[in-house]
């Protein structure tokens, strides 16, 4: 399966969670928002979301400033 | 005819009054409105210029801050001799020089889940810009409570993002709280005092978060709410996005439910 994240095209061997995914990117759920295909993924449904070949997710942090 | 303006106000708004979409009747409603910009920091500035200039008539201003030399990097509206004084008054100073049509009211206090929710029942559209998470979740929670439209934007480095919240109008739509369910870990903030932003990041956000609230008053164009903009200073790009609500959500999972 190969995704781009962030503009970077990854591969991996077998479909994955978004859940999955912020594992293997060795990211915290709490730091960051997931969009999958210009859309942010609730983080409820992180563990149920499954990547799709061509997906593109963007990893979004939370800014808090003002 | 424009029943109701003085013949400054006509001039004063005469770019406003030229566009079919405000004209004399929308320029009437934005000198009736209510709005509260909560935070008159870097992001509070330029919007509390673009609302004053609008003719926005009663701008709420909450800060319970003093100007400090290092805000000025961004904060536009204060100087160099403003160093000291609380923020909400001389915001009001400098809405005074611009705008005599706009009533400023100053709540110099931090807002608190004790006392957002009679605030911002006062206005009729709320936005904010603050420094901190747990402000936004303050702020999230009471305009639920008080069913009123949340104009959110922040800042850090060189990213913005901006997004209006009005859960509990249609379903579907998120809160504040769906985009990010909790603060992330003190020390791994993103936000000015830490990481440090670009001037101009605040006033582009500023003024985005103007616009939406002008929108918002007007009932005219595409409403924001349920869509995210995040704005790229580096790469010069901005990008809009969906923002779904969470069914999960504890701030407005309920209101949806019942």
């Amino acid at each position: 399966m190969q995704v781009l994240i962030n503009g970077e095209t990854r591969r991996f061997d077998a479909p994955m969670s978004v859940s999955a995914l912020l594992a293997a990117l060795e990211l915290p759920a709490t730091k960051v928002a997931v969009e999958r295909n210009l859309e942010i993924v609730p983080r409820s449904a992180f563990a149920e979301t499954t990547l799709a070949d061509g997906d593109r997710i963007e990893i979004v942090h939370f800014v808090g400033g003002g | 005819m424009m029943p109701g303006m003085t013949p400054e106000q006509r001039e004063r708004y005469l770019r406003h009054v030229l566009l079919k979409e405000v004209g004399g009747q929308g320029q009437q409603k934005l000198l009736a409105a209510r709005a509260l910009v909560v935070g008159a920091g870097g992001i509070g500035a330029p919007l509390i210029q673009y609302l004053a200039a609008a003719g926005v008539g009663t701008v709420g201003i909450a800060d319970d801050d003093a100007v400090a030399l290092s805000n000025l990097q961004r904060q536009v509206i204060y100087g160099t001799g403003d160093i000291g004084a609380a923020k909400t008054a001389r915001a009001r100073a400098a809405v005074a020089r611009l705008n005599p049509d706009v009533t400023v009211v100053e709540h110099p206090v931090r807002l608190d889940d004790a006392n957002a929710r009679a605030v911002v029942a006062g206005y009729d559209v709320i936005v904010e810009g603050v420094d901190n998470f747990e402000g936004r979740y303050v702020l999230n929670r009471a305009c639920i409570a008080a069913r009123k439209p949340l104009v959110s934007a922040a800042v850090g480095r060189f990213e913005g993002q901006l997004a209006l919240f009005k859960p509990w109008a249609e379903p579907g739509l998120p809160c504040y709280r769906c985009f990010a369910p909790e603060a992330p870990p003190r020390d791994e903030q993103i936000n000015c005092a830490e990481e440090g932003v670009l001037g101009p990041v605040a006033g582009v956000m500023g003024a985005l978060a103007a616009m939406e609230v002008l929108k918002e008053i007007l009932g005219i164009g595409e409403t924001l709410a349920g869509r995210l903009l995040i704005y790229r200073g580096l790469e010069t790009a901005t990008r809009t996005v969906k923002l779904p609500a969470d069914p999960e959500c504890p701030d407005c999972g309920g209101i949806r439910r019942g």
